[in-house]
């Protein structure tokens, strides 16, 4: 039962993947990638992860990759440009693709020909063990990416907020103020 | 053929491999944000696969790390591409060259 279902998603997720590559229009690549994302829960089903699965389709089907939509339709992209300049690249990036495709067979064929030593477990994926070891022996990487998040909401309004000229010059004459009421205070 | 370990990390390789090549056609900032998501991905399921293989739950646990990084990665990385836009019009990353010289 799972044998087609993996294959099925595998192959379509592969599809996927190459059309993200492929398309020169950010917002046919994006649609690709939403692809790859279910495809990839629907996997993660069959890896008996189920909690995994939805917060897959939650955090990146759903919000990051409607965030991404939302920027690409703000900016109004144009086709994806060839390379004019750094010509060599393409070169790089096929040497680089069947060095990184070698390295995958080979895993493929080491993985496959060590003898199976999995521990089946039927209780690794529900949510009430990753609950508990979320918030008992990870506690402190919990609380790290917390933190983390926090300083990337505010990071991310202050690096897109838009000073007008105005502005600038209001917050540089209240400066000047306060660093004269400084040295008047001596 | 029952899918089994070596079959998950090899589509994991193969996605890697995709999104890594994806990295370095794209021209375009948000393209190659796009790949780099996809890198990610084939990264966590590498961990699912690892944690179903020995039973543990740890593995899912970095995939849900990833995936808040993930996140951070986007807002931050959107919000770079938005303030790049309003000063070249573009997001080329060919364009980004005021460094140079």
């Amino acid at each position: 039962m799972v044998t087609p279902l993996f294959f099925l998603f595998a192959g379509l997720s592969i599809a996927c993947a190459i059309s993200l590559v492929y398309h020169k229009n950010p917002l046919y690549s994006a649609i690709s990638l939403v692809g790859v994302f279910i495809s990839l829960a629907c996997i993660y089903i069959t890896l008996a992860a189920p909690f995994i699965a939805a917060v897959q389709v939650l955090v990146y089907a759903g919000a990051i990759m409607v965030l991404v939509l939302f920027v690409i339709m703000l900016l109004n992209l144009d086709e994806d440009k060839p390379l004019t300049q750094l010509r060599y690249l393409y070169a790089v990036g096929a040497v680089f693709g069947v060095t990184l495709l070698a390295q995958t067979f080979f895993i493929f064929y080491a993985v496959s020909k060590t003898p199976n030593t999995s521990i089946p477990n039927t209780e690794s994926g529900l949510t009430m063990s990753i609950g508990k070891a979320m918030y008992t022996e990870y506690l402190l990487p919990v609380e790290i990416v917390g933190i983390m998040l926090l300083m990337a909401i505010v990071g991310s309004v202050i690096m897109s907020r838009h000073l007008s000229q105005t502005q600038i010059e209001l917050v540089k004459a209240k400066e000047d103020f306060e660093a004269f009421q400084e040295r008047n205070d001596y | 053929m029952e899918p089994n370990l070596a079959t998950y990390l090899g589509l994991s390789g193969i996605l890697f491999t995709i999104g890594a090549v994806g990295v370095i056609y794209k021209r375009n900032a948000i393209g190659m944000f796009m790949c780099i998501e996809l890198m990610l991905n084939a990264v966590n399921l590498t961990f699912v696969a690892f944690a179903r293989h020995y039973g543990d739950v740890t593995g899912q646990l970095f995939v849900f790390m990833v995936m808040a990084v993930a996140a951070c990665e986007a807002a931050i990385g959107l919000g770079i591409f938005i303030s790049f836009f309003r000063n070249k019009i573009s997001v080329d990353v060919d364009d980004a060259s005021i460094l140079k010289n």
